[in-house]
């Protein structure tokens, strides 16, 4: 045995046994990715002969150029449908967070309270009634629907996100500015939303992971040429014509799960501290 | 500048009745402090008289209007806040402009105030930065500043102070009373703690229980208490409460049975405790009205010196504070340092009864008031 000083933690065996399990675990959980990158540049005769994880001998990038001429509609599509979404849903909850925290009414904690259940609803239990209310609106199989269906669904969480970084803000501030003169909206425009973007980053790659990564509202509630990503994806490796093209499929497969790694490449580090984000000192 | 009142205010939240019937009147110019233990209402009563919050009944009158219909801002009313309250996104000048652009004041005219504000806080270096960037007392004056950069009819003040270190609040009480002086507003200005009542207030209530205890001026509520509760809170140390026994008659005077450490003694009063005699009742006395003797001071009517116990001598520098023991209660004396006793040794106290007072030992009212003020 080495002899140990009390509290040494740099202990170089210690250290080398930490790394080697951190190095483990995350080439477990990377190894997938790794598989599918390297298909994905591989043609499908090396697919066919080779192992799952040699590397190419020939690097191509047929199979993306295939796929992304087969998803790119659909890449646009779900872009469609993301970008409004999340806006739409980000701002309609920091509105109710303001007025849930900052101008309480009677019952307005009730209200919460059941908005709060509107988190623990599964999507399978609202598949049907939803599919009658747009039809009912005239939106069936629109892109609009979709947006619509992902605000309301995605209002819950915005809501309680908001609303418990709003609680953090001193309601001295919301006194402090009736005094000055600023009305109800002057007050959220120009002292409650200035404040907030910490919450705004969380909330938007939540919502944005969430409505990019759907599938099922968009089986259900899309058809043909506006359905979004994940529903192409699923209809191109499914097809059962012609030959199997792992490679296309996977390129296809990165293709869409790309924007979310974009996303929190760019703006993890704003998620986190966000996530952990108290009360604004004044 | 404008006069205030306050009639018959009650507040409820829920079932709990925070205020319970609040009267009070000050006239233009003048400074009111609200002093209370924490939780007796004295954020609420301000938030009220701002219009952040709505009475349950009562009436507020600012000037000759009265402003229950008026939102806070049509009251012509500036606040500061116990945490300041300082819009964090904005730097140092924008807050204190923002209330003016609210009201509409033209760009130019809304510079010169910020650099009057700014000449008259000693704030002009600061006007750039965001309040984070601040330290607390920084933060107290900008919050100033933006009060004072509306000329409103009334200032309100919740604890303005209590964030800050002890001789900063030092420094900024007298900053704040010599700015009253100077700009010569109506002020109503809340706190906790009973020395800024006193050196701050042209009149001050006295809040418990969601009521005013007594309403006056700072000498009148220190050496007239209303009530044992006012008496205790007002003052620090805090007055000695003496459970005594009245002996005496309206012809030879009366006198207080004290008892320590098996030596009795008789302490003559002035007051008229007629009603009393034979029960017991509570002698309130301030520290600095037991003291070591001093002579000259024997002569005076009701004033005597005793033998007590020495249990505990605390230096402050200017005086010493001694701690004895009277009808087995702790009584505290004020007195000076080098004439104070030794630890578990005996001296000699004098008893100042002119300006004693008494109370009720079950209700805590005051007894035996001189017949004019008895009403
Ligand atoms: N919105 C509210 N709902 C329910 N109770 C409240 C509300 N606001 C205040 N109270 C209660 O009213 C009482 C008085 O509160 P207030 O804030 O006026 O006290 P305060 O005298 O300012 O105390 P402090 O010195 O601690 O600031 C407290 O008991 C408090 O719990
Ligand atoms: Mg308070």
């Amino acid at each position: 045995m080495i002899d140990r000083l009390p509290g040494e933690a740099s202990q170089p065996l210690a250290r080398a046994a930490i790394y080697a399990c951190l190095v483990g675990t995350a080439m477990y959980f990377l190894a997938p990715l790794l598989v599918m990158a390297l298909t994905s540049v591989k043609s499908m005769d090396e697919i066919r002969d080779g192992n799952l994880l040699s590397l190419p001998l020939e690097p191509t990038l047929a199979a993306w150029a295939k796929a992304w001429a087969k998803m790119r509609g659909f890449f646009w599509n779900s872009l469609l449908l993301v970008v409004p979404a999340v806006a739409i849903s980000t701002a309609i909850g920091s509105f109710n967070g303001y007025v849930l925290t900052k101008w309480r009414f009677r019952g307005s904690e009730t209200l919460f309270g059941m908005l709060l259940v509107g988190c623990f609803i599964p999507f399978q239990a609202i598949l049907l009634p939803m599919a009658r209310a747009l039809g009912q609106f005239g939106l069936a199989g629109t892109t609009a629907g979709l947006v619509a269906v992902h605000v309301i669904y995605g209002l819950a969480f915005t809501t309680l996100f908001f609303r418990n970084f709003y609680m953090g803000l001193p309601d001295e501030l919301i006194k402090a500015a009736r005094i000055d003169g600023a009305g109800f909206f002057t007050i959220f425009w120009r002292i409650v939303l200035p404040l907030s973007p910490p919450i705004v980053v969380v909330c938007v790659i939540w919502q944005f992971t969430q409505i990019w990564n759907d599938f099922l509202f968009g089986v259900a509630y899309s058809s043909g040429e506006s359905q979004p990503i994940t529903v192409a994806l699923n209809n191109l490796v499914n097809t059962s014509t012609g030959v199997k093209e792992y490679n296309v499929d996977m390129a296809a497969a990165l293709l869409a799960a790309l924007p979310t790694l974009i996303v929190y490449v760019l703006a993890g580090k704003y998620f986190v501290k966000g996530l952990t984000a108290g009360a604004v000192k004044g | 500048m404008s006069s205030l009142t306050v009639k018959n205010l009650k507040k409820s939240f829920g079932s709990t009745q925070v205020l319970k019937g609040i009267d009070l009147s000050i006239e233009a110019g003048q400074f009111l402090t609200l002093v209370g233990p924490s939780g007796c209402g004295k954020s609420t009563l301000l938030n009220i008289i701002a219009g952040l919050e709505t009475p349950s009944t009562g009436e507020v009158w600012i000037g000759d209007r009265n402003v229950n219909r008026l939102g806070p801002k049509d009251r012509d009313i500036a606040m500061v806040f116990q945490n300041y309250a300082l819009y964090p996104n904005m730097n140092v000048r924008k807050n204190i402009s923002f209330g003016l652009e609210m009201r509409k004041v033209p760009k130019g005219e809304q510079d010169r105030i910020i650099d009057r504000v700014a000449r008259m806080l000693q704030i002009e270096p600061l006007l750039d930065r965001k309040p984070a960037q601040l330290s607390g007392g920084q933060r107290q004056r900008v919050a100033m500043g933006r009060a004072l950069a509306r000329d409103p009819k009334l200032f309100l003040f919740d604890e303005p102070l209590s964030n800050l270190d002890a001789k900063l609040r030092v420094n900024m009480r007298a900053e704040i009373k010599e700015l009253h002086q100077r700009l010569g507003t109506t002020i109503v200005y809340v706190t906790h703690d009973q020395i800024e009542a006193m050196t701050l207030g042209d009149r001050i209530a006295v809040l418990h229980n969601g009521e005013v205890q007594q309403f006056g001026s700072p000498s009148d509520i220190y050496e007239n208490p209303a009530n044992r509760f006012v008496a205790g809170f007002i003052g620090s140390p805090s007055m000695n409460f003496i459970p005594c026994e009245v002996t005496g008659s309206p012809v030879s005077g009366y006198g207080l049975t004290m008892v320590s450490e098996g030596r009795e003694f008789v302490l003559k009063t002035g007051a008229d405790l007629q009603s009393r005699i034979g029960k017991t009742v509570i002698l309130g006395i301030r520290p600095e009205q037991i003291t070591h003797v001093m002579a000259s001071h024997l002569e005076e009517p009701f004033t005597c010196a005793a033998t007590c116990p020495v249990h505990l001598c605390e230096p402050t520098g200017p005086d010493t504070l001694v701690t004895t023991s009277l009808n087995q209660t702790k009584v505290l004396a004020r007195v000076r340092p080098d004439a104070a006793g030794l630890l578990g040794q005996d001296m000699e106290l004098m008893f100042d009864l002119s300006k004693a007072v008494f109370f009720d030992p079950d209700t805590g009212s005051r007894l035996g008031l001189p017949l004019d003020r008895a009403a």
